[in-house]
């Protein structure tokens, strides 16, 4: 288990270089730091003397890759990819264009992020499969394919509607809970944002795992359970949900540290103070350093979110020993 | 009036795809086993109602890709001056539409501004009133003259579809195309009547009225939404072009040799995948937006420069959603590697080449059909919420995305502005209902776990 | 006084079509009645309808059955659930896919106790490890907590059968039970069902396809074909005189040493189509004894002497035409074969100390910490027109050997020389690749579905330049054909229209669309029925003398090893074990592993020898036991086996074996 880790761990290391190579050519070489000064400056009335201050405020005014003007390490180390892009190994993600540390940013709005972001999860996870068993169990009768076709037309409704619908009905046109907004008493903001998550994810995900359920109960270990005298109910709950669980974590635990980064759309409707909402400005305002953090941050969760799938394989399945 | 064809990249590309599946549509006439699951899905009402829907977004989208730029009257010093606006068949087919603009909102079929406005009166005072709009109405007045106009063109366009279908009939068994049985189910053909009435009644509707109402610059609803056909086909087709030998050759690939390829496939589709994909989508966006706005001399017209941001933006999509089908594609490649034809073929000496193009690809074709039908409605979708978080299509473009984004924060008016929302919302879904339907149907027609018996009787 | 009554079951599809069409028997407790049919004649449907367990789809029309006096059929779902499991219960073929893999086998077995013995916790686990115990389960205190995934194939099925015992039913339902077995493994189970019944005096109900099977166990049979009982007798009557035409050929069709230079009794054709006759007897397009009647009228079903039964015209009281058992044997025509042609004495292919193994990787670093030795230092060689069998039980590395024959997986040290010349670290496309060919086990997964017959057939001849050009190969492909027994307009077909017995005739003539001298045929019948391996045993038989081939003929099965073969290899554990010719080495075995494993075989003629009980199951390709890797489960084994391979003794000029007490 121990070995496994490690191994899992090094190999996470070229992923992340990789990560790290890529968007460092995205932000630097396909465009240069000239061109993003023009761009932020407006394109139209730069002078070079102007591209030169917003370089050096920014620290762009190095050399990419090797700076060939001073001596020993500093040759590699005096240069834009040691300081804006490897610097981030050591979670060192450096400062927004507004000046402000972008790693303290991260801590502050990580909170507001999980708030909306792990009750969404965990209550939709535990709709979601409780919709499928209903509609396995129900398989082939008129409530199943009643509830297909509902998560079809449910997936097939744009996201962005489920959020103005929301807040439209159940803000502006009931007043149960306000608009959007974050702050004391937090619980009346989180209930909108959750709630919306949740349906909006009912479709596609209750139709997944149904097929999941549907593809085991197929199997010749459950003629066996029903061989025993077992009740329907019995084998839908013991046998076929424990190993359906393992499909469904492949894609369900991937995710859990992903929580983190909370949710573009929700967080920026409505207005909760998340790193979703974050990205979102950073994308708006053109801020790269932000955007370059966000991405090597994702990365870095996602991996974690793998590994720690390979790790509840272990809870579910026996068959399992990680070497 | 004379005009020059103006082919945009991404016109050239769904040119492309169309020769490709033209050329797909042959080979798989050619083939029985290809053809078998096709005429399940032909026997499938509800794939085929959403085909028919399909089919009639796909000739907006068509008609909408037919570019041409119109003569000017006045020319410069003897050449000739095209105009700088990219005009398309459909836009002169529905020119009233774009032309009839309004001042600012009204409501769908309203006769009347959606706000006061200052006007002066006969008596040259400065009133405020709902004043009429300009291109809405004519001198009849009320719902009598809209109903009128939604019977008659209803009943029209239900006769028109009617005799078409007639006369299908009758010549039906000289039909080459392979699918006819489809056709003949009732269902099919109720849901062509309905769906032609409809149009009828929006065609006739829409010589005099808005039928959708029309948006803060006044400009019809119906129109923008028929606009935004092309540009949601485009990003979940022309992405395709991309995703599509990515996927298929890398995953093959990696599936069959195994080693050192398998590792180095393995390790760029990791890297891509662990980057969370809006904010890969975002950043290659951004970095896209920059090199556009630093060469604006590279475009001709505003119209080029929007469709390239288009094209850039399903290379992008592409690039950052090949994954998902590539490790598909070598799970099964890796399954298939292992099957006992594969090793009669190696045992006769035959080329690794040769095994992949006639052992391996057909037999993976189905989970990419089953993919990329799956996908075009996640593309599809995809583009309003890009276009929302500002990393979608150029905001000039018109398309789902920017309609949504530009009506929302009407929401909060008083009185509320929600049709030009709901059109967005609706075009949508009816788009990709229809594509998951039909998806859904080619997936159960083209699955081999689901036991058959046709075949064999 | 019975136990079941199935009087006239029906079951269908939705469309109508019954998959069982009128069933009746009855069974008396302590009794094991055996339902014996080919595949696709619905016995396991039949096994599905008693329990009410049938798939989406198929459902139980009409008849009754009745268990110890309840009505099965007309009970509610929830009733039935209390007899399910208690007063009858069942195991199914696949014992690997039957047992819920992510539960212990304790809990699986417990579920049983808990709902039907309203036992509990302490007691409940208690009772697990009895019943383990009692189904030979070894160390069941500790097995009890195991996953199924710990456990052999063998060991599975005895969890299954604890399970299945663990409501003490009345009858038990055993589905193919040992077809997924090895022959060593499949003896114990069947052992282990027997003393079982002997204890408990429950009935059963034994679906199977296998004639051995059914000679060991049952006692009185029923012959399904075509979702119908077409003949009924005790074991010992039918055995000794089959009288449906249909029977008889099943045991013609058995391969069988005396009948090595005979044509095996194949029956033509196929198993019809769910539902496509529905006048006349269902057997009569493939029976050599049919008249016009056969067709035109359906035969009823007629009772001949005390508890033998049969539905076919030639015993209609009724008809003047009475055949008895023995004359419908001899109506049989075994065509002789023609003589053989004097078979070259040089070798054709000559393998030396061949090895094959699969490195083990553990740790960090992946490091290479051991090797599976699936081919362990196997000599052999093969003659021009020979027929050599390489028999050994599955894992025993034969398929490998096979396989790494034809390069197409790499060997590890060793010699393969073909016609002079060697074989091994050739490039992968060598000019001899065409010279041997192999035919595989599987005929559903060794055709392309995607390529019509006639594309398959060009590929090893575009492949290896064979045919100056496509009209050349077109008429080569004809001549295949018929050398195959298909028809010409065939090779514009998909292979999904054939039967798996044409699918296998595809295969063979794929591979001598390259004119091979060498054949090697993995498992080329295991996926077959009886009447079908027949005429592909036939099949490789005349190809044999019409083209001199020389075939290494990989399998389990020794009859077909004593029908086919010259000379035989037993493998055990990557080694070869025991060397000779078919005579030498059935007749007169010399290696504990032979004797055991002929032994365990079951016979047909009900003269079954004591069987040599095998213990425990084929150890650890990674982990050999030392010195002679059959020691630790041969009963003369003493200190010496223990310690080194034993070396090669030679018996005769032929017969060889690696054993210390020969």
């Amino acid at each position: 288990m121990i070995a496994y880790l490690i191994r899992r761990i090094l190999y996470a290391i070229p992923i992340l270089i990789g990560v790290n190579l890529l968007t460092f050519a995205l932000f630097f070489v396909v465009n240069t730091p000239d061109d993003m000064a023009r761009m932020q400056l407006g394109i139209k009335r730069v002078t070079p003397e102007a591209i030169e201050h917003w370089k050096e405020q920014h620290g762009y005014n190095k050399p990419l890759l090797v700076n060939r003007g001073v001596k020993g390490i500093g040759k590699i180390t005096d240069t834009i990819f040691w300081q804006k892009s490897a610097s981030m190994f050591v979670l060192d993600f450096g400062f927004s264009d507004d000046g402000r540390s972008i790693s303290r940013e991260i801590y502050t709005r990580m909170g507001p992020s999980m708030a909306i972001a792990l009750p969404t999860f965990i209550i939709g996870l535990l709709c979601y499969v409780s919709f499928a068993l209903l509609m396995t169990l129900f398989r082939a009768t008129a409530l199943d394919i009643a509830g297909v076709s509902l998560c079809v037309v449910l997936m097939s409704i744009s996201g962005l509607f489920y959020i103005i619908g929301g807040q439209f009905l159940i803000s502006k046109l009931w007043h149960w809970v306000p608009i959007s907004g974050y702050g004391e008493g937090a619980f009346k903001f989180i209930v909108l944002p959750v709630v919306i998550g949740v349906v909006s994810g009912i479709g596609s995900s209750s139709r997944w795992y149904r097929s999941i359920f549907l593809e085991e109960i197929g199997k010749d270990y459950v003629r066996t359970a029903r061989a025993k005298g077992l009740s329907e109910l019995r084998v839908l709950f013991t046998h076929v949900l424990k190993n359906a669980s393992i499909p469904i974590l492949t894609g369900v635990v991937v995710v859990i540290p992903l929580l983190f980064m909370g949710s573009l759309l929700t967080e920026s409707f409505f207005g909760i103070p998340g790193l979703g909402n974050y990205t979102i400005d950073a994308i708006n305002a053109q801020d790269f350093s932000i955007v370059r953090a966000m991405v090597f941050l994702g990365s870095l969760l996602y991996i974690a979110g793998l590994i720690l799938t390979d790790i509840s394989y272990t809870v579910v399945d026996p068959r399992v020993r990680l070497t | 009036m004379s005009f020059i064809p103006v082919i945009l990249w991404s016109d050239a590309l769904v040119f492309l795809l169309l020769a490709a599946g033209m050329l797909v549509v042959s080979y798989v006439r050619q083939h029985e086993y290809l053809r078998l699951p096709w005429r399940r899905v032909a026997k499938n009402s509800v794939a085929m109602v959403s085909l028919l829907v399909l089919s009639l977004f796909l000739l907006v989208g068509l008609l909408d890709t037919l570019h041409y730029r119109v003569e000017l009257k006045d020319k410069n010093a003897g050449k000739t001056v095209y105009s700088p606006e990219v005009l398309s068949v459909f836009d002169k087919l529905v020119e009233p539409l774009r032309l009839h603009t309004e001042k600012t909102y009204s409501a769908p079929l309203a006769t009347n501004l959606y706000s006061k406005e200052s006007v002066t009166d006969v008596s040259g005072n400065i009133v405020r009133e709902y004043s009429r709009l300009q291109y809405a109405g004519g001198q009849k007045e009320g719902s009598r003259d809209v109903l009128r106009r939604a019977l008659f063109g209803g009943i029209a366009g239900f006769i028109a579809a009617g005799l078409l279908i007639g006369i299908r009939r009758a010549f039906l068994h000289r039909s080459p195309f392979p699918v006819r049985a489809g056709w003949v189910q009732s269902p099919v053909i109720f849901a062509a009547l309905s769906i032609a009435g409809l149009i009828g009644m929006t065609v006739n509707l829409a010589g005099a009225y808005h039928v959708l109402g029309t948006d803060k610059v006044g400009q019809d609803v119906l129109y923008l939404s028929l606009k935004s056909i092309r540009t949601g086909l485009i990003i979940g087709t022309v992405t395709t072009l991309v995703t599509l030998p990515l996927a298929l050759f890398l995953g093959v690939a990696a599936g069959y040799f195994r080693g050192w390829v398998d590792d180095i496939i393995q390790y760029i589709y990791t890297v891509l995948s662990s980057i969370p994909s809006v904010l890969l989508i975002a950043a290659a966006v951004l970095m896209m937006q920059v090199t556009i706005d630093t060469h604006p001399n590279w475009f001709e017209t505003a119209a080029s420069r929007a469709d390239l941001r288009l094209v850039f933006l399903c290379l992008i999509l592409g690039m950052t959603s090949w994954t998902g089908l590539c490790r598909l594609l070598r799970g099964e490649t890796l399954k298939l590697r292992e099957m006992e034809y594969i090793q009669a073929a190696q045992s006769f000496g035959v080329s690794s080449l040769r095994i992949l193009s006639r052992h391996i690809i057909p037999n993976v074709m189905h989970i990419i059909l089953i993919a990329l039908v799956m996908d075009f409605s996640g593309l599809v979708l995809a583009e309003a919420v890009l276009s929302y978080v500002g990393v979608g299509v150029d905001p000039s473009m018109i398309s789902f995305g920017t309609m949504i984004n530009g009506a929302r924060l009407e929401m909060a008016r008083e009185p509320m502005v929600w049709w030009a929302l709901a059109a967005a919302f609706g075009f949508m879904l009816v788009l990709v209902l229809a594509a998951n339907l039909f998806a859904d149907a080619v997936r159960d027609a083209f699955d081999p776990r689901l036991n058959r018996t046709e075949g064999d009787l | 006084m019975s136990l079941l009554k199935v009087n006239n079951l029906v079951t269908g599809l939705a469309n109508g079509v019954a998959i069982v069409d009128g069933l009746s028997f009855d069974i008396a407790a302590g009794e094991t009645y055996a339902l014996l049919g080919e595949s696709g004649c619905g016995k396991s449907m039949t096994a599905l309808s008693l329990m009410r367990l049938l798939p989406d789809g198929v459902s139980n029309r009409s008849g009754s059955v009745e268990l110890g006096g309840i009505l099965l059929t007309g009970l509610a779902e929830r009733e039935m659930r209390s007899i399910r499991g208690a007063q009858m219960a069942m195991i199914f073929q696949e014992p690997g896919l039957s047992l819920n893999p992510v539960m212990t086998l304790g809990a699986q077995i417990a579920e049983v106790l808990v709902l039907h013995q309203g036992l509990s916790g302490i007691k409940a686990h208690q009772r697990c490890i009895e019943l383990l115990d009692g189904v030979g389960i070894p160390d069941a205190v500790r097995r009890v907590n195991d996953y199924p995934f710990q456990l052999s194939g063998g060991m599975k099925q005895r969890v299954m059968i604890a399970m299945a015992l663990a409501g003490k039913p009345k009858l038990l339902v055993a589905d193919e039970p040992t077809t997924a077995l090895d022959v060593t493994i499949q003896a114990q189970v069947l052992q282990l069902l027997r003393d079982t019944q002997k204890h408990t005096g429950m009935a059963m109900l034994l679906i199977t396809h296998d004639l051995g099977v059914v000679a060991q166990i049952a006692h009185r049979v029923g012959v399904m074909y075509a979702g119908q009982i077409i003949e009924q007798a005790s074991r010992e009557d039918l055995y000794a005189h089959p009288l449906h035409p249909y029977t008889q050929k099943l045991f013609a069709a058995l391969p069988h040493a005396e009948r090595s230079d005979q044509t095996l009794a194949a029956i033509a054709g196929a198993v019809p189509a769910l539902g496509s006759i529905v006048q006349g007897c269902r057997f009569a397009p493939r029976c050599d004894q049919a008249w016009e009647l056969c067709s035109e009228q359906t035969p009823t079903w007629t009772n001949i002497a005390k508890g033998q039964g049969v539905r076919c015209h030639l015993y209609d009281s009724s008809r003047v035409k009475v055949t008895s058992g023995e004359e419908g044997l001899t109506n049989n025509n075994f065509a002789p074969l023609p003589q053989s042609i004097p078979h070259s004495q040089t070798s054709l292919l000559i393998v030396n100390d061949l090895r094959v193994y699969f490195p083990i990787r553990k740790g960090i670093l992946q490091r290479v910490v051991g090797q599976i030795k699936a081919v362990d230092g196997v000599s052999f060689s093969l003659s021009g027109g020979r027929t050599l069998a390489l028999v050994g039980e599955s894992g025993c590395g034969k398929t490998t050997l096979g396989k790494s024959l034809l390069q197409l997986i790499q060997s590890t040290a060793g010699s393969i020389q073909f016609d002079g010349s060697e074989l091994r670290g050739m490039h992968k496309r060598f000019r001899q690749r065409a010279s041997m060919q192999m035919v595989f086990q599987d005929p559903y997964a060794s055709l392309n579905p995607k390529m019509r017959v006639a594309e398959i057939l060009e590929e090893g001849m575009s492949a290896g330049n064979i045919g100056s050009n496509s009209i050349v190969r077109q008429t080569q492909i004809d001549s295949l054909l018929d050398k195959v027994g298909l028809a010409r307009n065939s090779k514009w077909r998909y292979p999904h229209e054939f039967s798996g017995g044409q699918r296998q005739r595809i295969a063979i003539a794929r591979a001598l669309a390259v004119s091979p001298r060498l054949l090697i045929c993995d498992e080329p019948t295991s996926a077959l029925d009886v009447s079908v391996q027949a005429q592909i045993l036939n099949l490789l038989k005349s190809l044999q003398h019409e083209l001199n081939l020389s075939y290494l003929f990989i399998t389990h099965n020794l009859a077909v090893v004593e029908y086919l073969a010259h000379e035989v290899c037993v493998m055990y554990l990557g080694r070869i074990v025991e060397r000779g010719t078919v005579k030498e080495v059935l007749q007169h075995p010399a290696h504990p592993y032979t004797q055991a494993l002929l032994s365990a075989v079951p016979r047909i003629d009900l003269t079954q020898g004591e069987y040599l009980k095998l213990e425990g199951d084929l150890p650890s390709a990674a982990d050999p036991p030392a010195g002679c890797h059959f020691a630790p489960r041969c009963r003369h084994a003493n200190s010496i086996c223990r310690t080194a391979f034993p070396p090669i003794v030679q018996r005769s000029l032929t017969h060889a074996v690696h054993c210390y007490l020969a």
